[in-house]
């Protein structure tokens, strides 16, 4: 039997591990961008206050990506360590996408990140802002390739379960690329990174601003991050829709728990506003009549399932499961026997649903009706947490763009610095982006359980047999490492900060001059 | 189904040297910034002298990282039943790998913001860890396979794992992580000696001689006791090497030096062993002599010999299992499908060139003497 402990333990390390590594990522694809677009002012204008805010926004950039870089490292090899039956099981599809990311994209971003902080003095303007965009652009490739072995745990396509060799196998590598859930993934997550970037920048500016300090980089600064903020926030929202579109198409359940939608209703149905989710109702709930049918399926008369009627149908899937697991028994007890493969290959799909017996008994073809309406309930995620952090998400979304629609407004008429107010509002919406990302990312994975992958794996069935030891000790480990790793990376973005950019100007300038600059401070412009 | 120009049996052979390749990489490109890192509080003095050692690979190591990155994904989609039973069975090892490479990053990019000297010290000792401990780990590791890993796998292909963490730190393993060590440490000499200037240079040197030395002492040690001192594992059934991966499907028999039957089979791959006994030693001659660039391609070659020989020592294995040998994981039997490895080959085709020529080409940019005065010159440096 499965220890369901071990179980959540490891849930609970890769939802930490993942979750503390996304803090970093949003703030390097959206940050990498914006140097980018400075450095290519830079260069164009040949405008020096512009090399002093690539290098400004590089240093914040460097501290954080290298957090994301150590981060990182842990979620490439947390899957074979954690989840080694998911390993197996879908390695043959998962691993692909993964190990491309590492040869198109990692290696781009990796390579080049290093000259982008030493190559200033061996390149030409040219030649460095070129390297700049590649690290940009290796980062937001890394992201495509992590959302397409993403997005195929969400919409399994392209692949079979082969009964040799007992695990998913690729039977189409372009359909698992051109998965309509993972594209609309990526831009949806790339474009809340590039929020996340124009905020940090926008935060920062402003709170140099507010104390009269660094102006022209300061305004500078803002009126980039505020333009390329808007476009992003209205790209975040539209895409997210695009997201949620083909969620309903795809995995109708977390769409159902999302809106706390228990009953199918007469199409087009109603969002829920507010609402208390109960066990398997709400106690309170406040619609706007028509708005979630005409969102999610885009038609009057598209009709969304509820939850109850979605466990029906899984009972029956579960079912019919029960019939390819026998199948799948009979074939690996006599791998000639045709009459099993058949069936095997008709009912194949639902395997899946029959692992979830597991977690009740090992022969799952003698489960009783009660154990069977038991994992059919499994399969609804818990409703309330999705349900909150939908809303949560979604009203920073549309913050986020009514914000850096003022402040673009403002921007273009040059009186950014004229409101007090926005720049408070600027520095105290920081949070904001991060908050709406973790929310996003955790309704993409809470929402897909119980399945590790959506109807083929059930998370519960995919965890190494680790001892509760184990665990204790890495997460143990992880937490204290991460915490105070946490705490030292912001005092030094604060002391960053703090020094502003000037200090590092004037040593660049020393150096021009020919003046000696003694190797300590050099390192640390913010040192005394 | 696509037509794939290669048969099935090849493309697993494929992927083993491809896999080999990306190991040696690693152990090339990032092998010397473990190494560095390894050497750093004892060939760097002074805060400006270790300063100098941190720049050495600052701009660089990152990207050397990926190696290993690239080495886990590449296991991952060509060999997922051993990414799934290696990583999970050496759970507590990897663990610690991960925590000390996770001091890498931040401790090149923390020490230098701030001026405490006991601040740096402290990362000083953390970038130690994190060059000293990978190194031996992963020596320790390759020593616990040729050992034969307590783990077997169910009827559905589930691993289990009998073992612990203190079980793999046999002295064979410790031999073979010690072996790794000085590897890695002699390397790093090797381009601190090539790159940097003065005291620090002489040290390199001094220190990088006699990692070389030890290097081959403990290879040559390591290489009799796999031949005279343990049982190696052979197959005892005809294995069909274009059939679905299913590790369930042969027998396996241990017998005492079966490690170097391969050797006696196909002479040539001794090319291997003598690498690593006398590469170290011929890096060691050139570095006394001042030769920086042959001492640089001596100790490349001897990780070639070295990370080679218990690739040429194993095959067909992969992944031998102690306790339940018939489930060992084998080239034959633990790959990923045709169509995975066919399509992971052309990626590998288009993106592994690419990757060597952007890498010579910052490696170009960024060459020439690291000294006080060179960092001087950058704000960004570390």
């Amino acid at each position: 039997m499965i220890d369901m402990t071990v179980v959540d333990l490891s849930r609970l390390q890769f939802a930490a591990t993942a979750m503390y590594h996304f803090l970093f990522v949003p703030l390097t694809l959206g940050l990498s961008f914006l140097m980018a677009i400075m450095e290519s002012v830079y260069v164009m204008t040949g405008r020096e206050v512009w090399r002093r805010m690539t290098l400004f926004w590089g240093t914040l950039f460097g501290i954080n990506f290298a957090m994301g870089v150590a981060t990182g490292i842990v979620m490439e090899f947390q899957f074979g360590m954690n989840w080694s039956y998911y390993s197996h099981y879908v390695g043959d599809v998962f691993g692909a996408p993964l190990a491309i990311e590492g040869l198109m994209a990692f290696f781009l971003e990796a390579t080049f990140i290093g000259l982008f902080f030493f190559g200033w003095d061996r390149l030409s303007r040219i030649g460095h802002l070129c390297v700049t965009w590649l690290v940009a652009l290796g980062a937001n490739f890394s992201a495509l390739w992590i959302l397409i072995a993403n997005g195929w745990m969400q919409n399994p396509v392209g692949s079979t379960f082969n009964p040799d060799t007992m695990r998913m196998e690729i039977t189409d590598f372009m359909a698992v690329i051109f998965n309509p859930v993972a594209q609309a993934k990526f831009v949806h997550t790339v474009s809340a990174g590039y929020v996340t970037g124009a905020m940090f920048v926008m935060s920062i500016s402003a709170w140099f601003m507010l104390r009269g300090r660094h102006l022209d980089l300061a305004k500078r600064s803002m009126a980039v991050a505020a333009s390329f903020g808007l476009a992003s926030a209205l790209s975040v929202v539209v895409l997210g829709d695009e997201s949620g579109y083909a969620a309903t198409e795809h995995q109708k359940m977390k769409i159902a728990a999302m809106e706390a939608m228990w009953h199918t209703e007469p199409a087009p149905a109603g969002f829920n506003l507010f609402a208390i989710p109960g066990d398997k109702e709400n106690s309170f709930e406040v619609q706007v009549p028509y708005a979630l049918g005409l969102i999610a399926t885009r038609s009057l008369s598209g009709e969304i399932p509820g939850i109850l009627d979605l466990v029906e149908l899984a009972g029956n899937r579960i079912r019919n499961g029960m019939v390819a697991y026998e199948a799948l028994q009979a074939i690996r007890a006599d791998s000639s026997d045709q009459a099993a493969r058949e069936t095997f290959s008709a009912t194949w799909k639902d395997l899946g649903y029959a692992l979830l017996l597991k977690r009740y008994r090992e022969d799952v073809a003698n489960a009783t009706p009660e154990e069977i309406t038991q994992a059919a309930f499994d399969t609804v995620p818990g409703v309330a947490p999705l349900f909150w952090s939908f809303r949560v998400m979604v009203a920073l979304g549309f913050y986020l763009i009514a914000f850096f629609a003022v402040a673009f407004w403002l921007a273009s008429k040059h009186r950014l610095g004229e409101s007090r107010t926005l720049l408070w509002i600027a520095l105290f919406s920081l949070p904001a982006p991060w908050i709406a990302i973790e929310a996003g990312w955790f309704i993409a994975e809470y929402g897909r359980q119980p399945w590790v992958v959506e109807g083929v794996l059930p998370t519960f069935y995919a965890a190494s047999g680790l001892t509760l030891t184990d665990l204790a000790i890495s997460l143990g480990f992880f937490l204290t490492l991460y915490t105070a790793l946490a705490v030292i990376m912001v005092i030094l973005m604060l002391k960053v900060i703090k020094a502003g950019p000037s200090r590092t100007n004037v040593l660049l300038d020393g150096v021009a001059g020919g003046s000696a600059v003694p190797a300590g401070a050099a390192a640390a412009p913010e040192t005394r | 189904m696509t037509n794939i120009p290669l048969d099935y049996e090849t493309m697993r052979l494929v992927w083993w040297v491809l896999l080999g390749t990306l190991l040696i990489g690693f152990a090339i490109m990032d092998g010397y910034d473990l190494g560095v890192g390894a050497l750093l509080p004892f060939v760097g003095r002074t805060d400006e002298e270790r300063r100098v050692l941190i720049n050495l690979v600052g701009p660089t190591w990152e990207g050397n990282q990926v190696w290993l990155i690239l080495g886990g994904g590449a296991i991952f989609a060509a060999w997922p039943a051993l990414y799934a039973a290696s990583f999970s069975g050496f759970y507590l090892a990897m663990i610690t790998i991960l925590l000390a490479l996770i001091l890498r990053p931040v401790g090149f990019k923390f020490r230098g913001k701030v001026a405490d000297p006991r601040w740096r010290e402290a990362w000083d000792w953390a970038l130690f860890v994190g060059g000293f401990v990978p190194a031996l780990i992963a020596g320790v590791a390759v020593g616990n396979v040729l050992l034969g890993v307590p783990f077997g796998l169910d009827a559905t292909l589930r691993p289990h794992y009998e073992g612990n963490f203190f079980g793999l730190l046999s002295p064979f393993a410790l031999l073979a992580g010690l072996v790794s060590v000085s590897m890695c440490v002699a390397h790093g000499a090797a381009v601190i000696a090539a790159r940097c200037e003065g005291p620090v240079a002489v040290r390199a040197r001094r220190y990088g001689r006699a990692a070389a030395a030890t290097t081959t002492v403990l290879f040559g040690l390591g290489g009799l006791w796999v031949a005279f001192g343990m049982d190696g594992y052979v197959v005892t059934s005809v294995q069909d090497a274009a059939a679905p991966s299913n590790p369930l499907a042969k027998t396996v028999a241990t017998q005492a030096g079966a490690w170097i039957l391969n050797y006696g089979r196909h002479p040539w791959m001794l090319i291997a062993p003598a690498l690593g006994l006398f590469g170290p030693l011929l890096a060691r001659h050139a570095m006394g002599r001042g030769a920086s660039t042959t001492a640089i391609l001596a100790t490349s070659a001897s990780i070639v010999g070295i990370v080679s020989t218990a690739g040429l020592s194993l095959f067909p294995f992969l992944l031998p299992s102690s306790i339940a040998p018939d489930t060992s994981l084998t080239v034959w039997d633990a790959s990923s499908s045709h169509l995975t490895l066919f399509v992971m080959l052309v990626a590998t085709v288009i993106f592994l060139p690419l990757i060597l020529a952007y890498t010579t080409w910052v490696y170009r940019v960024m060459s020439g003497p690291v000294t006080p005065d060179s960092i001087g010159r950058n704000p960004n440096a570390y």
